[in-house]
């Protein structure tokens, strides 16, 4: 099975190509339609690359400052977090500091190790949207979503903590 | 002590389900190895030298009778009759089968219990004094805090992939009995000049192959800050921590790399954002849970008067010197129940012993009891006039050693005989040290005196923080024991200075005795181990440890200093 996409809950086809040309590559040269490229690609090229915006999305390594990305947010439909490894936890700040404090309101999408065990936090994270890669059971992990019924601390989707929701 | 609500129930009762499915995926073959071991090391469980080990929270070191008994009921039907209690107040079962691990959890859950984040690289188990609520000397109780830090720990929606374990102490009182230089990040509860209640934060210390304190990164934070802060401290940890070297990942390295002050003003700068955000803590929360830590209904006693007892009977006074503790309350006594048997694992207890200890707790401590990290459990609210009672009892369950704070009080890991991890064995060397020092007399003689073993680097003996610490080595292939002296815990916290070359496991505990000999032989009136080192340095303990003939090495230092 190749690699399928959650998003918003449910799996949807994946209108977005990802392209990963090299640091010097010219602009000019990428494919029409959709595409997502690497954050450094798209801070190399901003200039020539706005002319498309609504048609680029940008990919973040866990390493990626995403306080270098704040002044293009609302030029970005799609952001996707990479997770080379599901155990390297960065990109979980990375969407909350997007969502919480930069108000970043486009598709947040989780690419990577990611699964079932995971899609819960990631969610609460800020995430809404998973690639789920081909080593991995697409329709098992959108059941992690349901995993816990509520949670204690505020999150994205979750203004309050559960304390002051506790009290009504 | 806190009680579940509804809410609390349904949370650990879906971590059962969420643990159960995983587990079922793995022995299908659905779920890889490498996969899993995150996902069960948030649950406890390690693979072991004899198969898995589950490591069960007692968050800051409380439990009641009920869950004491459930406790012991596990380690009778699902492993063999004995349970470990550890340096992090936790409890640990080492014969446990994979398999039946959902099942102990689901046990666990009917007592409001469980396995969560007691290991893999997240927020773990807080731990607190083991008095606390009832010390003299405390500023204010921290088991509140600790449970409201445990909440917002739980399932943390950042944190659960940190790039190493991250463990939190509270202290409320004013003698540290948390260890906090040894933590990732460290709460002491204080009050300002205005008398509002806060915290001294300090951040970034560890025990481990780079043993170092932790450094204070905040004077007082205001107590309706708790949460926000502590998010600030473990996100700038979350981003910036490394995770290219596991050996380099703790925060204690990124607060030593940025220094003390730098790392605190990347606190400061995130908190800012964070700052009288939604998770401030209220005036109603904090009631809410500290109303469960509310001083249980104590009679009106008097002080009893034990002196004709303890005449009449000196094993019974030798206990009460050693094991009793001052109560704030009036006719009130805190217990030590020692876990520190000769023959005996340092920190096992036996099912037997457990259930005895849920018994005790019901007829003479409201029902409560503390583990320490010590690893002893203790009785926070004993009426002293059933101290006689109770010592009774609890020797003939084995629990009564008067050795609480001496020599053969040691901690100890697992070691070797049971953890993947380690390098060396550690409990028989304990052991063999508790053979040597078998004689009551000659225990109190020595004094306060705190040994620590632990069988690698990781620790978990905290051997760093003994007055003389053993710790395993391993070279090429063998096992060895490398010695550090003048360690210690408490508000002068520090870490041991090693003496020289390791040891092998045979001449271990010949080396203590020469070491235990040197002091006794050099020690001014009233002088702890430690004061004494201080005062001498190293060098004649090290003359005496590596020497051919201890006593005359020990004499001839003497003459040394005295000339």
């Amino acid at each position: 099975m190749p690699e399928q996409l959650i998003r918003h809950g449910h799996l949807e086809a994946d209108p977005w190509q990802r392209v990963d040309p090299a640091a010097d590559a010219a602009s000019s040269t990428l494919p029409d339609g959709p595409i997502l490229l690497p954050a450094s690609f798209w801070l190399a090229h901003r200039d020539t690359l706005r002319q498309r915006v609504g048609t680029i999305g940008v990919s973040l390594a866990p390493t990626f400052r995403v306080e270098d990305l704040v002044p293009d947010l609302r030029l970005l439909p799609l952001i996707a977090v990479e997770f080379p490894k599901f155990t390297d936890g960065r990109g979980y700040s990375t969407a909350r500091l997007l969502r919480e404090r930069y108000n970043y309101s486009g598709e947040l999408r989780a690419v990577g190790d990611i699964g079932r065990d995971q899609l819960f936090f990631l969610r609460r994270a800020g995430f809404d949207a998973f690639l789920i890669p081909e080593s991995r059971d697409a329709n098992d992990a959108l059941l992690g979503l349901a995993d816990y019924p509520g949670a204690y601390q505020a999150a994205v989707g979750q203004r309050l903590p559960h304390f002051r929701r506790r009290f009504g | 002590m806190y009680h579940y609500d509804d809410f609390d129930r349904k949370m650990i009762a879906a971590r059962v389900k969420v643990f159960r499915n995983q587990t079922e995926r793995f022995l299908a073959g659905k779920l890889g190895e490498d996969e899993f071991r995150p996902l069960r090391l948030k649950n406890g469980l390690y693979i072991q030298r004899h198969g898995p080990m589950l490591r069960i929270a007692i968050p800051y070191g409380q439990l009641s009778s009920q869950q004491m008994r459930t406790l012991a009921s596990i380690t009778r039907d699902f492993d063999r009759g004995v349970g470990h209690f550890t340096t992090r107040q936790n409890l640990q079962l080492n014969w446990v089968k994979l398999p039946e691990a959902p099942d102990i959890l689901e046990r666990l859950a009917s007592v409001d219990m469980h396995a969560i984040q007691t290991s893999g690289n997240c927020i773990r188990n807080i731990t607190t004094d083991p008095f606390a609520g009832v010390a003299a000397d405390e500023i204010a109780d921290p088991r509140p805090w600790a449970e409201i830090l445990r909440q917002w720990s739980t399932f943390h929606p950042e944190f659960e992939y940190l790039p190493r374990k991250f463990k939190v102490a509270f202290n409320g009182a004013r003698e540290d009995r948390a260890v906090l230089h040894a933590y990732d990040l460290a709460f002491q509860l204080v009050t300002n000049e205005a008398g509002e209640l806060g915290f001294t934060v300090y951040a970034g210390g560890g025990l481990g192959r780079t043993p170092l304190l932790a450094q204070k990164i905040r004077d007082f934070l205001p107590w309706p800050h708790l949460l926000t802060y502590s998010e600030a401290v473990v996100r700038v940890y979350n981003r910036y921590g490394r995770r290219d070297n596991v050996w380099k990942a703790r925060i204690k390295i990124l607060v030593k790399a940025l220094g003390g002050a730098e790392f605190a003003r990347q606190v400061e700068e995130e908190w800012a954002h964070l700052k009288d955000g939604p998770q401030t803590l209220t005036a109603e929360e904090v009631a809410r849970v500290s109303a469960y830590f509310a001083p249980p209904p104590y009679e009106r006693l008097e002080n009893e008067d034990l002196s004709a007892v303890k005449v009449d009977n000196p094993a019974f006074a030798r206990w009460l010197s050693r094991n009793v503790k001052p109560h704030r309350v009036a006719g009130y006594a805190v217990v030590v129940l020692t876990l520190k048997q000769a023959g005996c694992a340092p920190g096992d207890a036996t099912t037997e012993q457990m259930e005895a200890a849920a018994q005790f707790a019901d007829r003479f401590s409201f029902g409560e009891i503390r583990t320490m990290h010590e690893q002893n459990l203790v009785l926070a609210d004993v009426p002293q006039r059933e101290l006689f009672s109770l010592w009774q009892e609890a020797r003939r369950a084995g629990l009564a050693n008067a050795t609480h704070g001496l020599l053969t009080d040691m901690i100890v890991c697992p070691g070797g005989d049971f953890c993947s991890l380690a390098n060396a064995k550690s409990i028989p060397i304990a052991k063999a040290i508790q053979e040597r020092f078998d004689e009551l007399d000659y225990l109190f003689d020595i004094g306060d005196l705190a040994l620590n073993i632990s069988g690698c680097m990781n620790s978990c003996g905290h051997h760093h923080l003994g007055n003389i610490g053993i710790l395993g080595v391993d070279k090429h292939g063998e096992e060895w024991y490398q010695i550090t002296l003048g360690g210690t815990q408490g508000n002068a916290t520090r870490y041991g200075e090693v003496i020289g070359r390791s040891f092998a496991a045979a001449e271990v505990p010949e080396v203590v005795e020469r070491l235990i000999a040197t002091y006794l032989a050099l020690r001014h009136e009233g002088e702890t181990f430690n004061e004494t080192l201080a005062r001498l340095g190293l060098e004649p303990f090290r003359a005496t440890a590596y020497a051919k003939d201890p006593v005359n090495a020990a004499a001839a230092d003497q003459e040394l200093i005295d000339a």
